[in-house]
């Protein structure tokens, strides 16, 4: 798998995204239905059905393939409307369906034979008998791998698996091994599974107290700013909290995931796909990080050195602190 | 009217082969439970200090007419844990499995699936019931109505809802126990079995918010769902979950034993259990649909 070229797999949360992620290089796009069916469930984002085909067309005209995410679990006695949503990805004639949950995967297998499934992060599939489970039971042909493994791993891995895999190299960070994570509704009752909602911004408050400020999430402090210093947004696991006599961002510190140095060594390690996280960013965004992810995959295909790739993606931080994550073993 | 069972869920916490040899012989001896499960789920690495005291542990509970579940490990990573995996899936006895790594290997044969595997809804649940899915213990976030539902449509299989501990919430790749004594998880110094029910971990208000338990993040407040019986029987829901603490889970077990039975009403059991030395206050939100920190006890 080594020697074909990486595929660059970017976000669109919207019809917009869509034609700048395709303008500014993406092999592919992934997006969403407006509705619980998909992992990023925003107000203002996502897709209607007559959307998801003109954007398909347009991605198509362009040489762009549309992965549609029907990611999240769907509720019982209300699986109809998560079939629906895949029924309709397969008329807009979407490239491939990124589910998580049995019941959508189960449901394409037997329905939409014509369209790939991809098995979603949300799926948690980690290991050669996990990915095999869902190759045999469903005929997926890619898994997006959870973002705990580190490169030595993913080479193992793909040396024993027959499916293809995607990494995310770039964007939020999830420290939790996702899909199976239930912090926000715990603190909110919303949930990734559930509502495709993490840490939902109606439970956010901003409260300016005495010398500070407090970001809190349903309540729950989350972390706290001192005059001047840039306030974040209160995702639970890059909280500051308090645990055996220290204060720290016990589960991860507020910062984005960035392997672009490791773009080599992921194909190195038999990656097919890299995979932008943001869904919920706008066009400016998608267009210069799709530019320059396109430029560094590019280089990296043509041989270029790591210096040559840190050149092009210098920049891509927007000041904030960047990790290349589960990747460098000592992240553990 | 059937009677509604209750099984001891695995043990998540680093306890010492004294301290899992001590807790399953009282259990074995005193316990009004029909169900015990039995091994690692959170760590790997944890697995060469317990395994050697399972059999005996087994053998104890077996003899004492309780039925013995496998648990299997909920995000198996290296070589040897997937092994351990299969190694527990070719077993006789009834396996629980947390991971979908143990599921071509049990396929065919009766499991449990525990609250780590992603059962959501009647589809899922039927495609598991299929292969051999008997007991389905659902994720902590789903409510009572839900996991009701499912078990309406799904009568081949028995439904059990986590009624009590700790509410397992997260796992990582990462070890906050190793990280926040400064260590990496390949040199973790099994520092996690300094807390034996998980960490507590405040917000900077100081509000009890989380605990964590080497790779697990768990709630810091207690699930104490105390349903009437009609409830759980109305619903096709027919077992209660228990998770080990190192409170009395001798006492907690009765006093479920007794709301099951009729005898003791949930305001009495959950009077009984606050007076446990438990690790956080009382909730049962999730199982009213709503956040889980909420203590919804008068729905």
């Amino acid at each position: 798998m080594t020697n074909a070229r990486m595929e660059l797999v970017c976000p669109a949360g919207t019809p917009a995204t869509l034609r700048a992620a395709v303008q500014a290089g993406a092999d592919a796009v992934y997006c969403g239905f407006r509705d619980e069916t998909n992992a990023r469930n925003f107000p203002g984002l996502n897709f209607s059905g007559e959307e998801l085909a003109e954007g398909v067309r347009f991605a198509h005209d362009h040489g762009s393939k549309v992965l549609v995410a029907i990611n999240t679990f769907a509720r019982v006695n209300d699986v109809d409307l998560w079939k629906r949503a895949a029924d309709t990805a397969a008329e807009c004639g979407a490239n491939a369906i990124i589910a998580a949950d049995i019941a959508v995967l189960d449901h394409v297998a037997k329905n939409h034979k014509q369209i790939r499934l991809h098995l979603s992060v949300q799926a948690a599939a980690a290991t050669p008998e996990a990915i095999g489970f869902y190759a045999n039971s469903f005929g997926v042909r890619r898994v997006v791998l959870p973002r705990v493994l580190s490169i030595q791993e993913i080479a193992a891995l793909n040396r024993a698996i027959d499916v293809e895999t995607e990494a995310f190299v770039f964007g939020g960070l999830c420290v939790m091994i996702e899909g199976r994570c239930y912090l926000s509704s715990y603190a909110t009752g919303k949930s990734p599974n559930l509502n495709g909602v993490c840490s939902p911004p109606e439970m956010v408050s901003y409260d300016d107290e005495a010398t500070s400020t407090a970001a809190r999430l349903s309540g729950f402090t989350i972390d706290r700013y001192e005059p001047g210093e840039p306030v974040g947004y209160p995702t639970l696991c890059k909280g500051k909290f308090k645990a055996g006599g220290k204060t720290s961002y016990l589960f991860e510190d507020p910062v984005s995931l960035n392997a672009g140095g490791m773009i080599a060594g992921l194909k190195a390690a038999g990656v097919t796909a890299l995979k932008i996280e943001g869904r919920q960013r706008g066009k400016g965004y998608v267009t210069e990080v799709v530019r320059a992810f396109r430029k560094a995959v590019d280089a990296v295909e043509e041989g270029g050195d790591a210096i040559e790739i840190d050149r092009i993606l210098a920049g891509q931080s927007e000041g904030a602190r960047q990790t290349a994550g589960a990747y460098s073993k000592k992240w553990r | 009217m059937p009677g509604i069972a209750l099984t001891l869920g695995p043990v998540f916490f680093h306890w010492s082969p004294e301290l899992l040899s001590d807790f399953y012989r009282r259990i074995a001896d005193e316990a009004p439970i029909d169900r015990v499960h039995v091994g690692e789920v959170v760590c790997g690495k944890r697995m060469p200090f317990s395994d050697p005291v399972w059999p005996e542990i087994i053998e104890r509970l077996e003899r004492a007419g309780k039925e013995v579940v496998l648990s299997t490990l909920a995000a198996p990573a290296t070589v040897r844990e997937r092994r351990s995996i299969e190694d527990l899936c070719a077993d006789e006895r009834l396996v629980e499995i947390n991971d979908v790594t143990a599921l071509r290997p049990r396929s065919g044969r009766p499991f449990v699936t525990g609250p780590f595997l992603n059962v959501y809804n009647e589809i899922s649940a039927q495609f598991l019931i299929q292969r051999g899915a008997r007991t389905i213990c659902p994720p902590v976030e789903l409510s009572l109505a839900a996991i009701g539902d499912m078990a309406r449509a799904c009568p081949e299989a028995e439904f059990e809802i986590f009624a009590f501990g700790r509410l397992p919430l997260a796992l990582s790749g990462r070890c906050y126990h190793a990280r926040i004594h400064g260590l990496h998880k390949d040199s973790c110094q099994f520092i996690c079995e300094r807390d034996p029910d998980g960490l507590a971990v405040d917000t900077l208000d100081d509000q009890q918010f989380l605990a964590i338990n080497g790779v697990q993040t768990l709630s810091n407040q207690v699930q104490a769902f105390c349903p009437v019986p009609a409830d759980l029987t109305s619903r096709g829901v027919q077992r209660i979950r228990l998770s080990p603490h190192t409170c009395d889970m001798v006492e907690v077990a009765k006093t479920y034993k007794a709301l099951v039975d009729g005898k003791e009403d949930p305001k009495a059991a959950r009077f009984v259990l606050s007076c446990l030395d438990l690790p956080g206050t009382l909730v049962e939100g999730y199982a009213h649909a709503k956040p889980g920190w909420q203590a919804t006890a008068s729905v």
